[in-house]
C-alpha cells in the first residue's frame, strides 16, 4: 500500500475523483428515480446512457469533426457542445422512453412479477448495446478534441482544468434543476406522491401512467448530458461504454440510498473519490476490486444507503 | 342519483369480495355503509374510487358510466375518497399533503380559499401547516386524509372510517365535520364501525354482510331495527 503516494497527490486525486463522480451522479439519477416510483431497477439505464454517448459524436459528425481534427475556435466549441448536449438529451431521453413503452409497460399491464421485469431490463440492455457494437463492428469511436483540458488554476499540485470545471458545473447545476423540478412543481409533486404513496397518488386524480414515462425521461435527460461529459473526458467511448460505468452509477445509487436523488449525488461523488484513492493507494489494477470493498463496507454500517431510502422522503 | 352501482361484483385474486351488490347515493345526502370487520365496505369504496377494477356490474356516476374509467380520471369527475389507513403522503409535509388534494384544480384563488375552509374545519392542520404528514399523530392523520380529500372540490366524497383513531371527543367532532361538510353541499358515502354515530346522521344507510347488502333504510329506521341493534350498535 502505498500511503506516502496518497497523502501526495491528494489534491489531484481529490479533483479528478470529483469529475469522475459528477458523472456516475448524473448517471445514477435513472437508477434512483425509476426505482423510486417502480422499485425497479432499469439495467438498460446503461444503454441510454450508451446512446447518447453516441448521439452527440454523430451530431460533431456532420461538422466534419472527428478525433484528429483540431480544436475550433471557442465560440464554435460553445455551439457545437450545445448542439452534443441537446442530441444527447433528446436520443437518451427518447430511449428511455422507448424502454418503458416496449420492455416495462406491456408487462405492468399484465401484473408480471418483479424476476419478469428484470429480464425485460437485461434482455433490453443487451438488445441495445449489441446493436450498436453489430453496427459499430465492436470498434471504439474516438471524440473530436473539442475541449483540449487546461489548468485554469493550481493548488499546491492540483491542477483544475477547464475540462473538470465544466463537468462539475455543469453536473451540479443539472441536478439541482432536477431537485427544483421534483421539489417545487406540480409535476414533480405528483412524482413524489406516487412514490410515497401509489394508491393515494391515484386518489389525487395524479395519472401513475404519466408519471413512468416522466421519471424515465428525466432519467434519460440527466444520463444524456452524462453521456457528453464522459466522451469529452474519456475521449473515446465504446458498444459497452455503458456497462461498467453503469455498474458504478447503480453502485453509486445504492450507496446514497436507492430512491433518493441527493443520495445519487452524494453516492456518485463519493465513489468517484473512493476509485482516485483506492487506485493511488493500492495500484490502477485494484481501483474496482478496492472501492467495491469499501462499498460493501459502507452499507455493512448504513444498510439503506447513506441518506437512506425513497424518493419522497428525501426533503429539503 | 348522482352514484348509482348494480350488481356490481370484486375479485381479489379468486377470492370473491363483492357479490352483485346495488346502491345508490342521491344529490346532498350522506349515505352510510354498516357492516362487520371483512364484510366488503373498503373494498365498495375501492370500486367506486377505481382503486380495484370491477368484474361484474356497472358503476354511474352523475349519468355517466365509470365502471372501467381510471381512478385519477374519476377524481376529475368529482369523486374523492379519504381511503382506509389514512394514505397519507409521509414525506409531505401537511400542507404538500393537502396541496396534492387539489392536484387536479388549476385554479390558485379558488384552491386558496379551499385551504382555508380546511384549515376552518380541522385548526390542529393549521398549527402543523409544515409538519411531515409521516410524523403526525394517528389521529392527526385522520384529519388531514379528510381535510386532504376535500381539496378537490369533490361532488361525492367517499369517507372510510374517518373517526377511526379517534379520541371520543373527536368522533363527535368529525362527526359534526361530516354533517357540515355536506351541510355545504357535498354528497357524503360514509363507512363506518361507529354505527351508532353513523346512522344518527346518515340520511339513509345499507348495511353490508360478506359481500352482499343485507338491509338498507333511512338511519333512522336501522337504528331501531333490532337486528341492526343487536349486530352493529352492541349493548350499551
Ligand atoms: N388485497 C386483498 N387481497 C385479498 N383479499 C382482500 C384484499 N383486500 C380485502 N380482501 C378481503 O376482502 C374482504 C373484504 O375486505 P374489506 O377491506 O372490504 O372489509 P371491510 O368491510 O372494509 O372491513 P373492516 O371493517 O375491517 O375495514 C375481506 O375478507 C378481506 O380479507
Ligand atoms: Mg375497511
Amino acid at each position: 500500500m502505498n500511503f506516502s503516494g496518497l497523502i501526495q497527490d491528494f489534491g489531484p486525486l481529490t479533483i479528478t475523483g470529483l469529475a469522475q463522480g459528477a458523472i456516475i451522479a448524473l448517471f445514477a439519477l435513472g437508477y434512483t428515480l425509476v426505482y423510486g416510483v417502480l422499485r425497479l431497477i432499469n439495467f438498460a439505464h446503461s444503454e441510454v446512457f450508451l446512446l447518447g454517448s453516441y448521439a452527440c459524436l454523430i451530431v460533431w459528425g456532420f461538422f466534419g469533426l472527428d478525433q484528429n481534427s483540431a480544436t475550433p475556435s471557442t465560440l464554435s466549441v460553445i455551439g457545437l457542445l450545445l448542439l452534443g448536449l441537446v442530441a444527447a438529451i433528446v436520443i437518451s431521453g427518447i430511449t428511455a422512453l422507448g424502454v418503458e413503452l416496449v420492455a416495462y409497460r406491456p408487462l405492468r399491464k399484465r401484473n408480471a412479477p418483479p424476476l419478469a421485469f428484470l429480464i425485460t431490463a437485461i434482455g433490453a440492455s443487451l438488445f441495445i448495446s449489441e446493436t450498436v457494437g453489430v453496427m459499430t463492428q465492436r470498434n471504439i469511436k474516438g471524440v473530436p478534441p473539442l475541449i483540449q483540458p487546461r489548468d485554469v488554476f493550481v493548488i499546491g499540485n492540483m491542477h483544475v482544468t477547464n475540462l473538470q470545471i465544466l463537468i462539475i458545473v455543469l453536473a451540479l447545476m443539472s441536478m439541482f434543476l432536477l431537485d427544483r423540478f421534483i421539489n417545487r412543481s406540480r409535476l414533480g409533486r405528483g412524482i413524489r406522491a406516487v412514490a410515497q404513496n401509489p394508491d393515494s397518488a391515484a386518489l389525487m386524480g395524479v395519472n401513475k401512467g404519466r408519471v413512468i414515462s416522466l421519471v424515465f425521461l428525466l432519467g434519460g435527460l440527466m444520463a444524456g448530458i452524462a453521456a457528453v461529459m464522459y466522451d469529452l473526458k474519456i475521449g473515446v467511448t465504446r458498444f459497452d461504454a455503458g456497462f461498467l460505468l453503469g455498474i458504478e452509477a447503480f453502485t453509486a445509487a445504492v450507496l446514497g440510498g436507492i430512491g433518493n436523488l441527493r443520495g445519487a449525488l452524494l453516492g456518485g461523488l463519493l465513489l468517484g473519490l473512493l476509485q482516485n484513492y483506492a487506485a493511488s493507494l493500492f495500484g490502477t489494477e485494484w481501483l474496482h476490486a478496492a472501492s467495491f470493498v469499501l462499498l460493501v463496507l459502507i452499507l455493512l454500517v448504513r444498510p439503506t444507503g447513506l441518506l437512506g431510502e425513497s424518493l419522497g422522503r428525501a426533503r429539503a | 342519483m348522482l352514484l348509482e352501482l348494480k350488481d356490481v361484483t370484486l375479485m381479489y385474486g379468486r377470492i370473491q369480495a363483492l357479490h352483485g351488490i346495488s346502491l345508490s347515493v342521491g344529490q346532498g345526502e350522506i349515505v352510510a355503509l354498516i357492516g362487520a370487520n371483512g364484510a366488503g365496505k373498503s373494498t365498495t369504496m375501492r370500486a367506486i374510487s377505481g382503486l380495484r377494477p370491477v368484474a361484474q356490474g356497472t358503476i354511474t356516476f352523475n349519468g355517466e358510466d365509470i365502471t372501467k374509467l381510471r381512478a385519477d380520471l374519476r377524481v376529475v369527475r368529482g369523486v374523492s375518497q379519504s381511503p382506509e389507513g389514512r394514505g397519507i403522503f409521509p414525506g409531505m409535509s401537511v400542507r404538500e399533503n393537502l396541496e396534492m388534494g387539489a392536484y387536479t384544480r388549476r385554479n390558485r384563488a379558488e384552491i386558496n380559499e379551499d385551504l382555508d375552509r380546511v384549515f376552518t374545519l380541522f385548526p390542529r392542520l393549521k398549527e402543523r401547516e409544515k409538519q411531515v404528514g409521516g410524523t403526525m399523530s394517528g389521529g392527526e392523520q385522520q384529519m388531514l386524509a379528510v381535510g386532504r380529500a376535500l381539496m378537490s372540490r369533490p361532488k361525492l366524497l367517499l369517507l372510510d372510517e374517518p373517526s377511526m383513531g379517534l379520541a371520543p371527543m373527536l368522533i363527535q367532532q368529525i362527526f359534526d365535520i361530516v354533517v357540515e361538510i355536506n351541510q355545504q353541499g357535498t354528497t357524503v358515502l360514509l363507512v363506518e364501525q361507529n354505527a351508532q354515530q353513523a346512522l344518527s346522521r346518515a340520511h339513509r344507510a345499507y348495511v353490508l354482510e360478506t359481500g352482499e347488502i343485507v338491509k338498507s333504510g333511512t338511519g333512522a329506521e336501522l337504528l331501531t331495527d333490532p337486528s341492526v341493534k343487536d349486530a352493529y350498535l352492541g349493548v350499551a
